[in-house]
């Protein structure tokens, strides 16, 4: 390869797309480093505390496309105070004083403040894209200054984001001269929209594929915007709620037949039972279905709705769907890739409506199935051990039960078999979630089988260190390790500190290990960097090293400990 | 400060995880509860071989907990609640309409008035509702200092009071997490509220 010339080289590299292998690419030689680094567009940044901007736009100066990520995954079920961390205005504005022609930008679990949005629409002419999944800190006014100023805007995508929203009239802001948009998704925001700028919008916008319009937009809107959008692949329902013997319900099922491109429904955020019929029409198109924001659709209504969509690959629903209603799905669902079952009712354990005989319904109907979130009442060894044979291809299996550490009812057994199995059957498991009464020996499992297992999480499990040595010792590619209330201490943490080299992150609340523990990693590793988030103060007045640590959360760096901590973050 | 114990309930996410102390229990109906002396003990570790040997259901019982149902498990139960369990996002919402009324108390009004809080998007909307419903009185505006004449519009400060009985002043986290921990609003005479020395604004006011 030596005798090709760089722009050879660089055009092979051009069919080279995944973040892997690019990176694999880079570190052949120096050479090949070099041609890389300059023909690299899209990065990818899976701990935004690991690298600093400065070295990011030195690396590569021809970024187009950036995908970022802040706080650990824990923080979205209130384990990580508010103010932690995850701050993007650095990396905008660092961006921006640089000459780095961004045109995309996608961040999860971030906190974006309004001024980060003003910044980002007025620093990069050719901006495309902006991608905001479970962030928080901006308001609509920031939204205003995307839609204002950002003249080839394509996609504004916001993903179950906490946004302040002042009801202002960001829609408006969106100027006569933007035809561009290809996405628009607004649906997670909880004010009104302004509906005639809506309509105007979404007409002068010829490309538009995806648009999913939150609650405040009502059905008769809806069916204005799909005569003037029939060409949509993916639509989010925002209100659907109107007299089925309405004028405006004829106009939308006319509207709704005229849409013969659309694979991907979502929404339902405010639903009417009696007049899914019009959706019928664009049901058996459909590859993904996403009715968890819907709790107003079940029974017999929600059997009917489903037993419409044949070729559904994806469907995410709530748990109200019953044992009964996923009967149904495995027997129309044939192509069925992914399940999520969510919970209606997440903090009255007792009330899920679904068991393991739903998983071991849906396992033997959809033998495609490849990734699963459950949230159920309870879960069996023997259903387990079944959905294993049934689905030997699962690449994410999350299950969880709602009482936490609930046993096998039947034998009140651990579930340690059951788990057990899917690891051994499941070659290809890349993230696990456990949960029920667990032991030490599933861990031993876990190590054993899971070869390809990157995420791990487990929650109020095992007996003692072993379980965790087990792991860390037998899971050569795990990349990130979220742990709460196990009994896993010093002697685990300490076994092995250079293993937390070669992951990402490791999280660990409410567990046995000590401050002593924690400081002795940070000292021997100082590649890592080994947080302990307390609110309590007792960091500040007891700083005895036999003190259990409350929260902590270390991670590999090659730029040390970060500046924006608060102060009930110590970064030792 | 409350101390360790009360600190792993601070959740106050809508809904409680009722765990009574039966749920925990894996022993046999009858068998001797939980003890707060046998709280320590049931933290310590055990080694592989014991667990193998557990057999649920005897009378050897031994109940294996995480710490933050061991507190859970030493509380009463109408306030018992798990941090971050079951791992579904605040946000989603996901369940039922929910819809949070919440008991409205005017000091020096003869009766009481609810709203729903699920209704508002912000602070301000709340406040403004407020004004419309005790109309013959000033709400201050707490959020927006600049717009309140000192001298003449200042009578009442909003406050509430959240899942831990505490009494707060409204605008001082973000929005959600104030629906999520009213329990009820009182409207309390500004004369009444000096000598809190409430300088600085809440964080979370509409200038932000």
């Amino acid at each position: 390869m030596n005798y090709f010339p760089d722009e050879v080289l660089e055009h092979v590299f051009d069919f080279i797309t995944s973040h892997k292998d690019r990176n694999s690419v880079s570190l052949v030689c120096k050479s090949w480093y070099k041609i890389e680094r300059y023909s690299r567009q899209r990065v990818f940044i899976g701990n935004c505390y690991s690298i600093s901007p400065e070295r990011l736009i030195a690396r590569f100066p021809g970024l187009k496309s950036l995908t970022l990520k802040g706080k650990p995954h824990f923080a979205d079920f209130n384990l990580v105070p508010h103010d932690w961390g995850g701050f993007v205005y650095p990396w905008i504005e660092a961006l921006a004083k640089s000459r780095i022609g961004l045109e995309e930008l996608r961040l999860k679990r971030m906190v974006v403040s309004d001024e980060s949005l003003e910044l980002l629409s007025k620093s990069f002419v050719n901006f495309k894209s902006l991608v905001l999944v479970s962030c928080e800190g901006f308001t609509t006014d920031g939204l205003a200054a995307i839609a204002a100023n950002c003249r080839f805007l394509r996609e504004l995508d916001l993903q179950e984001n906490e946004v302040d929203d002042h009801r202002g009239h960001w829609l408006s802001c969106f100027p006569e001269s933007c035809t561009s948009l290809i996405s628009l998704n607004f649906a997670c925001l909880r004010g009104e929209v302004n509906l005639g700028a809506l309509e105007r919008l979404v007409s002068r916008s010829p490309n538009l594929k995806s648009l999913r319009l939150n609650r405040a937009v009502p059905l008769d809107t809806l069916q204005k915007l799909l005569m003037r959008a029939p060409q949509l692949v993916d639509l989010g329902i925002g209100s659907y709620v109107h007299d089925p013997f309405s004028e405006a319900y004829n106009k939308l099922k006319i509207a709704i037949q005229r849409c013969k491109s659309i694979r991907s429904l979502s929404g339902f955020l405010e639903v009417a039972l009696h007049c899914m019929s019009a959706i019928y029409p664009i049901c058996g198109n459909l590859t993904f279905l996403n009715l968890s924001y819907a709790p107003g659709l079940h029974g017999n209504k929600l059997m009917k709705l489903i037993q419409h969509c044949r070729k559904l690959q994806r469907l995410w629903i709530l748990d109200c769907i019953g044992d009964k209603g996923l009967g149904v799905v495995a027997l129309t669902c044939k192509e069925l890739q992914e399940l999520r079952v969510f919970p209606s009712d997440p903090f009255e354990a007792g009330n899920a409506a679904v068991t393991e005989e739903g998983l071991v319904l849906v396992s033997a109907g959809c033998p495609k199935l490849n990734s699963l979130l459950y949230f159920c009442q309870q879960m069996t060894n023997a259903a387990l051990i079944t959905v294993a044979k049934n689905c030997p291809n699962f690449i994410r299996f999350r299950l969880c039960i709602l009482d936490p550490i609930k046993p096998d009812p039947v034998t009140n057994q651990p579930l340690d078999e059951g788990f057990g199995a899917i690891v051994q059957s499941c070659k290809g498991l890349k993230r696990l979630s456990l949960s029920g009464l667990l032991t030490d020996q599933v861990f031993l499992y876990i190590g054993m089988y899971a070869e390809q297992l990157e995420m791990l999480s487990i929650a109020f499990a095992a007996d003692s260190d072993k379980g965790m040595l087990y792991v860390l010792n037998g899971c050569k590619k795990l990349r990130k390790l979220e742990i709460r209330d196990c009994p896993f201490g010093d002697a685990a943490l300490l076994e092995d500190v250079g293993k937390y080299e070669t992951m990402r992150s490791l999280w660990m609340s409410s567990c046995e290990v000590t401050l002593g523990g924690c400081k002795s990693v940070a000292e021997k590793m100082p590649s890592l960097n080994v947080e302990i988030i307390d609110e309590s103060e007792q960091m500040e007045f007891n700083l005895d090293d036999k003190q259990k640590v409350d929260k902590m959360y270390l991670y590999r760096t090659l730029v040390g400990h970060r500046k924006d901590a608060p102060e009930y973050v110590w970064i030792l | 400060m409350s101390s360790e114990n009360g600190k792993r309930l601070l959740e106050t996410d809508a809904g409680g995880l009722n765990f009574e102390a039966t749920e925990l229990t894996l022993g046999l109906p009858g068998e001797p509860r939980v003890t707060s002396d046998g709280g320590a003990k049931l933290g310590s570790k055990r080694g592989f071989s014991e667990t193998v040997d557990l057999k649920l259901g005897d009378n050897n019982q031994e109940v294996k907990l995480g710490h933050s149902l061991q507190e859970a498990a030493k509380s009463p139960v109408s306030k018992t609640q798990v941090v971050g369990w079951p791992p579904v996002r605040g946000f989603a919402r996901r369940g039922k309409k929910s819809c949070k009324y919440v008991k409205v108390a005017v000091d020096g009004a003869p009766y009481l008035r609810k709203v729903d809080l699920e209704i508002y998007n912000s602070y301000q909307q709340l406040l403004t509702s407020l004004e419309d419903m005790f109309s013959c009185f000033t709400i201050r505006n707490y959020l927006n200092e600049k717009k309140i004449d000192q001298v003449n519009g200042i009578e009442y400060m909003p406050t509430y009071e959240d899942k831990d009985g505490d009494w707060m002043l409204v605008g001082d986290v973000p929005w959600q997490m104030f629906v999520e921990s009213c329990k009820r609003l009182r409207l309390m005479k500004s004369s009444e509220a000096v000598g809190l020395g409430l300088k600085t604004a809440p964080k979370y006011s509409s200038t932000n």
